[in-house]
């Protein structure tokens, strides 16, 4: 059987033709932004002899008196009402422990979470020992963020029905700087699949369900089959995403179904060959482009 | 995942680790993972980047740095900390300043810059100086040998410079890839 291999060769420079000419002010550690004292330090910059010096590689951002550097690349911050999806590290007494790809753990609590059924009780002791048999240390499950802690810590909840546990589908783990923040996240793909835009940087594609389901507070995770011609979109839908993430395009539904337009001509399995890559990002660029222009 | 009994609860723990692949060497060298040398580098590399990184900013948390060497010539805890500092940027913890380090070493009376294998087993004094470049503060001097202290000052100079000339290649390179990536985001 004939297999091909690359050797890797050196990254070729971007074009600069491609991003728009606004002037950023770039810095990189150890960088002085400013020698005024009258401005307050945001994220990214700490004060050191009478100067506000950079503490990250990215570029400054000014809102009237406050300035913070963006890096390039963070760990998940959370904020109120974000969207995340996160797997289930820990069950502790009264919550889970959830991996969101953020600097610390998140948490789920017990009282935060739909019982099945959509009773609204207190949870008495008979739920803390079933705690196991809702979520368990794995499981991916799609939240809102109700609270962020002093420290940094997400808390999350899942008290609608559209969040919960999630099924069968792929995974997808990207930069949360790579995600834009849109009124919902939530997307039924035109093609044929659904998809979950995370904040935290991880994406869930799953197969469109046939009717929404009432009632079964999003627990009953759904083992049928899956159908070939949905597994090739699904396919298509996860190396479109890793595409648009190695190219450092922004993430929202349009930008994907453009992506996901421009790759039908080819192979699934080519898609992530350097050559056809640059390809269909140029072209979904370019229909971004005439979309806003 | 780090102990939850070692966590500081007002500031980041930094936990760095050496290994050194069997290969690295002129001779095949099968290296067990806690030997004296990797944990003596571990806690050196630890005590430089605690002194860059703000770890004020992260409690209860561990930031790990695990450094592997491929090829060893001569300067390994000086390629160990440039690489590290390159890692930790990439990773957006916030750092003080970057971290540029350099050997040096003395011999027939001149003082010699990054030092390579060759030289370093010849047996002369060697110092490996870890530096703060934008205030030119010092992260970490070591030196296990005796030298006299009139030629300290040209040995720490000459460390001192190289550290600069290293500073302003990975300067050059972030700056660059800073540059693309902003370009790219549009």
């Amino acid at each position: 059987m004939a297999m091909e291999m690359r050797l890797p060769v050196a990254r070729k420079p971007l074009s600069e033709s491609v991003g728009r000419d606004t002037k950023k002010h770039l810095v990189v550690p150890g960088d002085t932004i400013t020698t005024d004292t009258g401005f307050m330090r945001g994220h990214g910059t700490y004060m050191g002899e009478e100067k506000l010096i950079a503490s990250v590689a990215g570029s400054v951002e000014r809102v009237n008196k406050l300035i913070c550097v963006k890096a390039l690349k963070t760990r998940y911050n959370g904020e109120v009402g974000d969207i995340v999806v996160g797997r289930i590290t820990e069950v502790q007494q009264k919550r889970w422990k959830v991996e969101t790809n953020s600097r610390l753990d998140s948490v789920l609590l017990l009282s935060s979470m739909n019982l099945p059924g959509g009773e609204l009780r207190r949870r008495s002791a008979e739920d803390e020992l079933a705690m196991r048999g809702f979520l368990q240390e794995g499981d991916l499950i799609s939240a809102e963020v109700q609270a962020v802690f002093s420290d940094g810590a997400v808390s999350l909840h899942t008290r609608s029905l559209k969040y919960g546990k999630l099924g069968q589908g792929v995974l997808v783990q990207v930069s949360p700087s790579l995600v834009k923040r849109q009124k919902t996240h939530f997307h039924d793909l035109p093609c044929g699949a659904s998809v979950i835009l995370g904040n935290n940087g991880f994406i869930w594609i799953y197969p469109t369900p046939e009717h929404k389901e009432e009632g079964a507070g999003g627990f009953a995770a759904d083992l049928e089959p899956v159908s070939l011609a949905d597994r090739e979109v699904i396919s298509r839908l996860r190396n479109c995403i890793v595409l648009l993430v190695t190219q450092r395009v922004m993430l929202y539904d349009t930008s994907i179904l453009y992506c996901y337009e421009a790759s039908l001509p080819h192979q699934i399995k080519d898609l992530l060959k350097p050559e056809i890559m640059e390809e269909v990002v140029m072209e979904t660029r370019q229909r971004l482009l005439e979309q806003e222009g | 995942r780090g102990s939850r009994a070692r966590a500081l609860p007002d500031r980041a723990l930094v936990n760095c680790q050496y290994s050194s692949a069997t290969f690295s060497t002129g001779e095949r060298k099968r290296r067990p993972h806690g030997d004296r040398k990797s944990c003596e580098m571990g806690l050196q590399l630890r005590q430089t980047f605690e002194a860059a990184i703000l770890t004020q900013l992260h409690p209860r948390s561990q930031i790990d740095i695990y450094v592997q060497v491929l090829q060893a010539d001569g300067g390994t805890y000086a390629a160990c900390v440039n690489a590290a500092t390159l890692a930790v940027l990439d990773a957006g913890v916030p750092m003080r300043d970057f971290v540029c380090a350099c050997s040096a070493g003395f011999v027939d009376s001149t003082a010699l810059a990054d030092l390579s294998h060759v030289e370093e087993a010849a047996g002369g004094p060697q110092l490996a100086l870890a530096l703060l470049p934008a205030s030119g503060q010092i992260a970490l001097l070591e030196m296990d040998a005796r030298l006299h202290e009139d030629h300290l000052e040209s040995v720490l100079e000459a460390a001192a410079r190289a550290a600069r000339d290293v500073h302003t290649l990975l300067d050059r390179v972030v700056r660059q890839h800073v540059r693309e990536a902003s370009v790219l985001l549009g």
